[in-house]
């Protein structure tokens, strides 16, 4: 059999065994895990990150505009020291802002203006017929809305309608949670198939 | 003067960002690649720091024999990535991806599937249709659930519509309304944090 296959099967019945209780090997598994996740993630941002955006171009092509991000960077190593903690804050500071600028349009276009236009559907069709979907869909997101409008006492017609909200609100939990199970379930199956057929050769 | 150097930057640059959108003109989407890719860059240099912090506080318990043996692997095993991509590359076939293939992905899916069993569990504790809204999330749960397993299409396909019916419709006008909140929520923070009202980031320093 394959060593990375025997290796793989080991280390998914060490996660496993967190099944039965914490254990060291889960302990130890899972500090594995930790470590090569970290180290994977710090190869893969030196190489995509910082070698093909900053060192590259500033040293080989020469593009010197690069020494600025360079010096923002090596500022957030000030914060191993308490008296030059505060450099660490000039590019966190950048980030942050560069970061809320962009987010104003994005957010105003997809998260709000993109979810009305996609809720605001005819209610009957080209054939004349009604469209009971549709009505849901308005019905719902108005209601919903209502739930998290608190600068207004929830009583009368818009008790009414938060309190519809509630509803669609459990609608929208509840089929989340039986999704997620799913995707979960079907991981674990992945996980099982793979202990069953290529590790230990029960099913072919 | 350690204050509001940071909020000057974070002024300039927000603002910069935000007008951008509004403009076609080729210097101001060089300035738009231009940050995005300084933001990157940082980031990259963000995590060097997580990193060095992590190796720090794993020496710091070995060195008070707390945890060693954990310690060590972690830390063993951080070290090992990066000795592996140096001396053999990062291609496929690689011993750095061999590692990746076949120890941290499986153990990656294991922890992912491990939820599965918690989720379950939780559920089966906690689903009790006491009120109303309880009993809605219950059955809108076990719709989708049972809707969603293939072999209750081979029985009937109504129970697989009502399932889709229930995710694009009821659920997806709350999902919106929720998403509309977000939105609203995220450009007034950002709103905030460019005017330097919303200061959290310098640890709360006025």
């Amino acid at each position: 059999m394959d060593i990375g296959i025997i290796i793989a099967g080991l280390l998914t019945l060490a996660i496993y065994s967190f099944l039965y209780r914490d254990n060291p090997v889960y302990k130890a598994a899972e500090s594995l895990l930790i470590g090569l996740s970290i180290g994977y993630a710090l190869v893969i941002f030196w190489q995509t990150t910082l070698v093909d955006r900053l060192f590259r171009p500033l040293f080989n092509e020469g593009d010197l505009i690069l020494i600025i991000p360079l010096l923002l960077g090596l500022m957030m190593f000030s914060r191993f020291s308490q008296k030059l903690t505060w450099l660490s804050r000039l590019p966190i500071a950048l980030m942050i802002g560069a970061g809320a600028g962009v987010s104003i349009p994005a957010m105003l276009y997809a998260r709000t203006l993109k979810q009305i236009s996609a809720s605001v559907a005819p209610l009957y069709t080209a054939s004349g017929g009604f469209d009971f979907s549709a009505l849901v869909i308005i019905l719902g997101l108005l209601s919903t809305l209502a739930y998290f409008y608190f600068s207004r006492r929830h009583e009368g017609a818009m008790g009414k309608m938060a309190k519809a909200g509630t509803y669609f609100l459990m609608i929208f939990f509840g089929a989340t949670f039986g999704y997620t199970v799913m995707s979960r379930l079907s991981t674990l199956i992945g996980r099982i198939d793979f202990l069953l057929t290529d590790f230990l050769h029960v099913l072919r | 003067m350690h204050t509001r150097i940071p909020l000057l930057i974070c002024l300039i640059a927000g603002v910069l960002m935000f007008l951008q959108y509004f403009s076609g003109h080729p210097a101001a989407k060089a300035i738009y690649n231009n940050i995005l890719d300084w933001w990157q860059i940082i980031f990259a240099f963000t995590l060097l720091v997580g990193v060095l912090g992590f190796i720090r506080n794993n020496l710091r318990s070995i060195s008070r024999k707390k945890e060693t043996p954990f310690k060590t692997i972690a830390l063993m095993a951080l070290v090992s990535m990066p000795f592996l991509a140096l001396v053999g590359g990062t291609k496929i076939g690689s011993p750095f991806m061999w590692v990746f293939e076949y120890m941290q992905a499986p153990m990656q899916a294991t922890v992912f599937s491990l939820l599965a069993f918690f989720v379950a569990s939780a559920s089966f504790r906690g689903f009790r249709a006491r009120s109303v809204p309880a009993a809605i999330l219950l059955v809108s749960a076990v719709i989708v659930l049972v809707g969603r397993v293939p072999l209750t299409e081979h029985f009937s396909t109504s129970l697989s519509k009502i399932t889709f019916w229930i995710q694009d419709y009821p659920s997806m006008a709350a999902r919106r309304a929720i998403l509309i909140g977000i939105g609203l929520g995220s450009m007034t923070t950002a709103l905030r944090v460019i005017l330097g009202i919303e200061r959290t980031y310098l640890r709360g320093e006025r």
